[in-house]
């Protein structure tokens, strides 16, 4: 790497809409690094897609490359659509939770099951942010939302868990007190095929963590800190003493024929029986 | 469109005239959920795109079926789903993205008895003000009825050529009588295919400064920024300008509607001197042929206007038959719903009187045509 890596150089001269504090802002740092360290100088190769949600802002409209900043939920789909038709480009899908295991979770396990040939990484913040802080499907047990102000009395997802369980070829979680690790995730996940998923637990100071108790962003990184746990220490521990904390590391690395092979494979075999007609 | 000689007839039912149709069109992509009775479609177009490289896909519902649509549309190939009214109501936020982000697709909609689950199977025409107003915001939608296994094949591809020439989505309102059944078809010889236009490499402007703007494809170096959210020319997020979001969405409604004469596409009979008028489309207008030829035989003029075009409604010829005739019957097979529009455009000058039936898919005869033809001339 000659070149020192800048951000900016992969952005639009657009401001950044992100509040004081945002775990995206780090997502996206990462990202970019990850991107320049991997030898891309642009990212003509690559198409984005994105939902609704402060997350979706991660690409669209600031990466200098094709953005679509699609509806909510509806990222996944239209990645689809993207990917089958140009397998050739890297397509990867930025969103929150909300986006992407809310509104958007049954493209999730179906896009999963069939090994779609995309990397998602979903900005855990574990609430609905640019609505103005609401519970949401990953929102911590009891804890004190604007629709929940008697604490939340649903457990929150495992979005990492199900994305194994539904075929996924990667799947990571990280949170924003690890970039390194992200980081060379981000790196590893661009090299693999079929569905990768990394969920980056992050922090939302403003619509979470001011009702949860935290001061600013720092208590949050500091509290990410101390509730993370390896997923090698995760196996050997019971359930209940899991409640909690938040299990990182890579939960799977797998071989699975790919939905662009498997098309495209399908297509060999239509055009066969074009010969025999 | 020229018609091939009459020994080149096929004998298909309508989904499958309006699938081969779309593979005509140059379709190369297809998303899809089964729903009865637009499933043969699906079938048949899974059948024959990877035969010639393209794909059709089975989604996880109608909300991932047109959002696979939009995706594919931008990379360049043209793309379209089919559905009834449970699914088209599913997909009616994407038709507004497709709307707004200006991305030409087709919206199959083989219509049946709603509201909600309805009769699944039979026939009715009650999606008329949905496929208008579906989404959500200010939207001009383009809507096309067949009437026939020979039309379903020449609006399908109609149905492409618009979504092209204006970057939009199109919407081919079919409904079960006409995708079900089968009749002689003869392919036309020479059919006109339009493509959307690419950027030259002056244009930058993918999202506005002109009517239609070109559009580029992803993943081809324009690094194009594509959002449902209001957006500039360059498709930059301007989501608190009251000027950009109000010539953006006019200029979207604009370049539909006034174009609205040259998509307006009707068949007109009689409407010189004639004392009834029937406007008409889709399943329905098929008995009025034989209603208009007895009357005519009874010594009534019965003029009509039968609706090719159904969005955006042609005006002109209605008014001239309203203009015309006394009284103007909408036989439908829904509750009143185009019988509103057609007296918006009669305004006074002639009495329109609704002709509805629903339940059972049972079909509006000739002879309560007749009836109501015959009633209206006391």
């Amino acid at each position: 790497m000659t070149e020192a890596f800048s951000m900016r150089k992969y952005l639009r001269d657009v401001p950044l809409p992100f509040c004081p504090g945002c775990g995206a802002v780090t997502v996206m740092g990462e990202f970019l690094r990850a991107i320049h360290e991997l030898g891309h100088t642009e990212l003509k190769r690559f198409v984005f897609c994105s939902g609704i949600g402060c997350s979706a802002w991660i690409p669209s409209p600031h990466f200098m490359a094709d953005s679509v900043h699609t509806l909510h939920g509806r990222s996944i789909p239209v990645a689809t659509g993207i990917k089958l038709l140009r397998s050739d480009v890297n397509v990867v899908v930025f969103g929150g939770d909300g986006d992407i295991v809310g509104i958007g979770m049954s493209h999730f396990i179906h896009a999963a099951r069939r090994n779609l040939d995309i990397l998602v990484i979903m900005v855990n913040n574990m609430i609905y942010g640019m609505t103005g802080g609401q519970v949401a499907p990953t929102t911590p047990f009891k804890s004190k939302t604007t629709t929940t102000p008697y604490g939340s009395f649903e457990p929150p997802l495992d979005a990492a868990r199900l994305a194994v369980t539904a075929g996924a070829s990667y799947v990571a979680r990280w949170t924003t007190a690890q970039p390194n690790e992200l980081e060379e995730s981000i790196k590893k996940a661009l090299k693999l095929e079929g569905f990768r998923f990394i969920e980056v637990t992050s922090q939302c100071p403003t619509a979470f963590g001011r009702r949860a108790g935290f001061k600013d962003a720092g208590e949050m990184i500091k509290w990410f800190k101390t509730n993370a746990i390896s997923i090698d220490k995760a196996q050997k521990m019971k359930t209940e003493s899991l409640i909690g904390k938040i299990v990182t590391g890579e939960f799977i690395q797998r071989q699975r024929s790919t939905l662009v092979e498997n098309v495209y494979a399908m297509i060999e075999e239509a055009k066969k029986e074009v010969e025999k007609d | 469109m020229k018609n091939k000689p009459a020994e080149n007839a096929l004998f298909w039912a309508g989904n499958e005239a309006c699938a081969e149709a779309a593979l005509t069109a140059g379709c190369k992509f297809f998303a899809g959920y089964p729903i009865t009775p637009a499933s043969e479609i699906a079938e048949h177009l899974s059948r024959k795109l990877p035969k010639i490289g393209g794909i059709a896909i089975q989604m996880e519902d109608e909300l991932a079926s047109i959002g696979a649509v939009v995706g594919a549309s931008w990379t360049g190939a043209k793309a379209m789903t089919a559905t009834s009214g449970p699914g088209f109501s599913l997909m009616q936020e994407t038709i507004g993205y497709a709307f707004f982000t200006e991305t030409p697709c087709v919206i199959v909609d083989v219509q049946r008895l709603g509201p909600s689950t309805g009769q699944a199977t039979k026939c009715g025409q009650g999606d008329i003000m949905q496929a208008r107003w579906g989404t959500h915001g200010d939207y001009t939608a383009i809507a096309l009825s067949p009437n026939s296994v020979q039309e379903m094949y020449e609006l399908t591809i109609k149905a492409f050529n618009l979504a092209e020439k204006y970057r939009t989505p199109v919407i081919l309102l079919t409904d079960e009588t006409v995708a079900h059944m089968r009749e002689r078809i003869t392919p036309p010889e020479e059919i006109e295919i339009i493509d959307r236009r690419k950027p030259k490499p002056d244009e930058k402007a993918f999202f506005g400064l002109q009517e239609v703007p070109p559009m580029p494809a992803v993943g081809e170096g324009y690094n194009i920024a594509v959002t449902g959210s209001t957006h500039n020319e360059y498709g930059i997020r301007f989501t608190a300008d009251p000027t950009v979001h109000r010539q953006l969405v006019e200029r979207l409604n604009n370049k539909i509607q006034k174009h609205a004469n040259e998509i307006a596409d009707v068949e007109t009979f009689g409407i010189d001197g004639c004392q009834i008028g029937i406007v008409t489309f889709g399943c329905t207008s098929r008995a009025i042929y034989e209603a208009v030829e007895r009357a005519q035989a009874m010594g009534i003029n019965v003029g009509y206007v039968r609706l090719k075009t159904v969005w955006p409604i042609p005006e002109r010829p209605i008014q001239q038959l309203a203009d015309m005739a006394g009284k103007i019957i909408v036989p439908e097979m829904n509750l009143k719903q185009l019988f509103y529009e057609v007296q918006r455009i009669a305004s006074g000058s002639a009495e329109v009187i609704p002709l509805n039936k629903i339940g059972g898919g049972e079909l509006i005869t000739p002879e309560e045509i007749l009836e109501e033809i015959q009633r209206s001339v006391v």
